[in-house]
C-alpha cells in the first residue's frame, strides 16, 4: 500500500529528473560534428573544459554572483524575519505581513525581471529622479543591463527564500530564552548574535541552499538582467546548447552539477531537512 | 524602562525597513502596470502619455505578440493539470511518508534533489531524452513532466509539515468509533488537511503557471506563456510587454487571493465547528 502511494510520485521524479540526468551523464561523453552527435566514450569534452581558461573566469564570475547575492539575501532575509518574528506582536498581522513578502514568489520571475526595466532604464524612474534632483548631469548606464542588475534582479527574486525557512527558525524559539538573554543583561545586539543567530542556523542553511542553488544554475536572470553582457556559468552552456554541442553542454552541466552538489552536501552538515518542516 | 523606549526606537527603524522592503518587492510591479495602461504614443518609461487600454487590445491582435491567446491557453491548462497531479501525488506520497518505509530515504532524497538541481539540467536533459527516444517535446508532455520536477518537491514538503504536526488522535478516535479506513481518511484526514491541500495546488498552479527555466528546451514548438514573454523581451519596444505582464500577473494574483480566501473560509468553517484540530498548520 505505501508503495503503491508513493508510485507516482516516485515515477514521474525517475523518468523527468533521474532518467534526463543520467542521459546528460552519458552524452557527455559522446562525440559531436556540426550535424549530429555520435555515440563514444571519449574524455574531449572534459578536457576541454578544464584546460580552457574561460571555464576558470566563468565560474568566478558566477560564484561571485553567487556570494554578493547571499550576502544581501541574507541580511535582508534576517532581518525582515527578525521583524516580523519579534516585532510583530499581533499573530494575526504575523501572517497578513509574511503573505505580503510570500505572494510575489507565486508570480513570474520573467515579469519580475522586466519590471525592472521602467525602473533602471536610460529614462528610467531612478535616472529621472536624480537628474531632476540634480545629482548627476547624465543617465547612469550601469543601472540596467550590468553585474548590478543581475545581483539586483537575484536579490529581487531570491530574498523571500531566506526570510521563509529563517523566520520559521525564529518562531520556533522559546521567548523565555530570549527573555533570559535580556535579563543576563545582554543587550538587543548580543541577543541576536549570541541567541538568535546560532538558533536560526538551521533556516540560515536552508535559505542559503535555495540561493546558491537557484544562483549557480540560474541562466534567464544572467542573460535577460545583464542584456548579454555577462557570463554565467548556465549562460556559457545554453550558448553550447544552442550550437548544438550537447555533449560539450552535457560535460558542463555534470560539473556544474558536482559543484552544486558538493556545496549543497557541505551546507546539509548544518541542518537536518526532515526536522525542519 | 531602557529596554521599551529602545524596543521602540528598535521597532520603528525595522518597521521602515520593512516598509522599504515592500517597496522594493512590489515597486516595480506596480510600475508597470501603470505603465501598461500608457496612452497610444506613449513609451516603455514614465512619464505618461495619457491612458488608453490600446496596448491589452494590441495583445489579441497576432501579428502583434506572437501567439497571446493560444500560449495563454496551454499555460492556463497545464497549470491546471499540474496543480490536479501535485495535489494526488503529494498526498498519496505524503501519507506514505507517515510510517517507515524501505526506500523512504531515497525517495526524499530524490524529491530534495529535485528542488536543487540547477533548471537547466532538468531542460537539457529532458530535451535530449525525447530527442533521443525520437518522441516530438510538447508541452503536455515533456512540458508537464519539467514542471512536476518543480511542483512535487514543493508539494511533499508541505505534506510533511502537515502530517509532522498531525495528531493520530483523531484517526484512532474515528477508528475506535467504527469507521473503516476510507471513512477515516474521508471524514477525518481529509477536513483536517484540506487547507494545506489547497495550498498544495496554489503552489501547482502558479508555479506552473509562471514556470520558465525548466520548460525552455522542454516545450516542443508551442510555446508557454512564460516562453511566449520571454521571447517577447528582445523584440517588443512598446508597453505592449507591460499589458501582457499586468495580465498575467493579474491571473496569478487572482489564484492567490482566491486559494487564500478558501483556506481562510475552511479554517473559520472549522473554527466554528468548535474544534483545535490541525492547530498550528498553515
Amino acid at each position: 500500500m505505501r508503495y503503491l502511494q508513493v508510485l507516482p510520485l516516485t515515477l514521474t521524479l525517475v523518468l523527468f529528473l533521474v532518467v534526463p540526468i543520467a542521459l546528460i551523464g552519458v552524452v557527455s561523453f559522446w562525440d559531436y560534428n556540426e550535424f549530429e552527435l555520435l555515440p563514444d566514450f571519449v574524455w574531449t569534452n572534459y578536457e576541454e573544459l578544464f584546460t580552457s581558461s574561460v571555464t576558470y573566469t566563468i565560474y568566478l564570475a558566477t560564484l561571485k554572483f553567487a556570494l554578493l547575492t547571499w550576502i544581501f539575501t541574507f541580511l535582508i532575509g534576517f532581518t525582515v524575519a527578525y521583524f516580523l518574528a519579534f516585532h510583530v506582536p499581533d499573530l494575526k498581522w504575523q501572517i497578513v505581513l509574511f503573505l505580503l513578502c510570500t505572494i510575489p514568489f507565486w508570480t513570474s520571475n520573467v515579469i519580475r525581471m522586466i519590471a525592472w526595466i521602467p525602473v533602471l532604464g536610460r529614462h528610467g524612474l531612478v535616472n529621472e529622479g536624480l537628474l531632476a534632483a540634480g545629482l548627476i548631469d547624465e543617465p547612469l548606464e550601469w543601472l540596467l543591463f550590468s553585474d548590478f542588475s543581475v545581483v539586483l534582479a537575484f536579490v529581487h527574486l531570491y530574498t523571500l527564500f531566506m526570510v521563509v525557512p529563517i523566520f520559521n527558525s525564529m518562531m520556533r524559539i522559546d521567548p523565555s530564552v530570549i527573555e533570559a538573554a535580556y535579563d543576563a543583561g545582554a543587550g538587543t545586539w548580543r541577543t541576536v548574535r549570541h541567541v538568535i543567530l546560532p538558533l536560526c542556523k538551521p533556516g540560515i542553511a536552508i535559505g542559503t541552499i535555495f540561493v546558491v542553488t537557484l544562483v549557480m544554475g540560474d541562466f534567464v536572470t544572467v542573460q535577460m538582467m545583464s542584456g548579454g553582457q555577462s557570463a554565467s556559468v548556465g549562460v556559457a552552456m545554453n550558448n553550447k546548447r544552442a550550437l548544438l554541442q550537447y555533449p560539450a553542454a552535457a560535460a558542463d552541466a555534470v560539473i556544474l552539477l558536482a559543484v552544486v552538489l558538493m556545496m549543497v552536501a557541505a551546507l546539509m552538515r548544518i541542518v537536518d531537512v526532515r526536522k525542519e518542516l | 524602562m531602557r529596554r521599551g523606549a529602545r524596543r521602540r526606537v528598535e521597532f520603528r527603524a525595522l518597521a521602515l525597513f520593512f516598509a522599504l522592503f515592500v517597496v522594493f518587492m512590489y515597486g516595480p510591479i506596480i510600475a508597470i502596470v501603470i505603465l501598461s495602461f500608457q496612452g497610444v504614443d506613449g513609451g516603455l518609461t514614465f512619464p505618461m502619455n495619457g491612458v488608453s487600454l490600446h496596448w491589452f487590445g494590441k495583445l489579441f491582435e497576432p501579428q502583434m505578440v506572437g501567439d497571446f491567446e493560444g500560449s495563454f491557453a496551454r499555460s492556463f491548462t497545464l497549470a491546471c493539470v499540474v496543480m490536479g497531479l501535485t495535489v494526488v501525488f503529494s498526498l498519496a506520497a505524503g501519507l506514505a511518508f507517515r510510517k517507515p518505509f524501505r526506500g523512504a530515504t531515497v525517495v526524499f532524497y530524490l524529491t530534495v534533489a529535485s528542488l536543487i538541481v540547477p533548471s537547466i539540467l532538468i531542460t537539457l536533459g529532458i530535451g535530449l531524452m525525447f530527442d533521443r527516444a525520437g518522441f516530438e517535446p510538447h508541452w503536455y508532455s515533456s512540458g508537464l513532466g519539467a514542471h512536476l520536477t518543480w511542483t512535487l518537491p514543493f508539494g511533499l514538503l508541505i505534506m510533511f509539515a502537515v502530517f509532522n504536526r498531525f495528531d493520530p488522535s483523531y484517526e484512532e478516535a474515528a477508528r475506535d468509533l467504527g469507521a473503516r479506513p476510507w471513512q477515516v481518511f474521508r471524514y477525518v484526514v481529509l477536513p483536517i488537511i484540506g487547507p494545506s491541500l489547497v495550498g498544495v495546488g496554489l503552489f501547482g498552479f502558479t508555479l506552473s503557471f509562471d514556470e520558465f527555466a525548466r520548460t525552455l528546451l522542454a516545450a516542443g514548438v508551442h510555446n508557454t506563456l512564460p516562453l511566449e514573454i520571454f521571447g517577447m523581451t528582445t523584440t517588443a519596444t512598446t508597453p505592449v510587454l507591460y499589458a501582457l505582464g499586468t495580465v498575467t500577473t493579474g491571473v496569478s494574483f487572482l489564484v492567490i487571493m482566491l486559494c487564500l480566501s478558501f483556506i481562510s473560509l475552511m479554517q473559520r468553517r472549522r473554527l466554528k465547528h468548535g474544534t483545535d484540530a490541525g492547530e498550528g498548520m498553515v
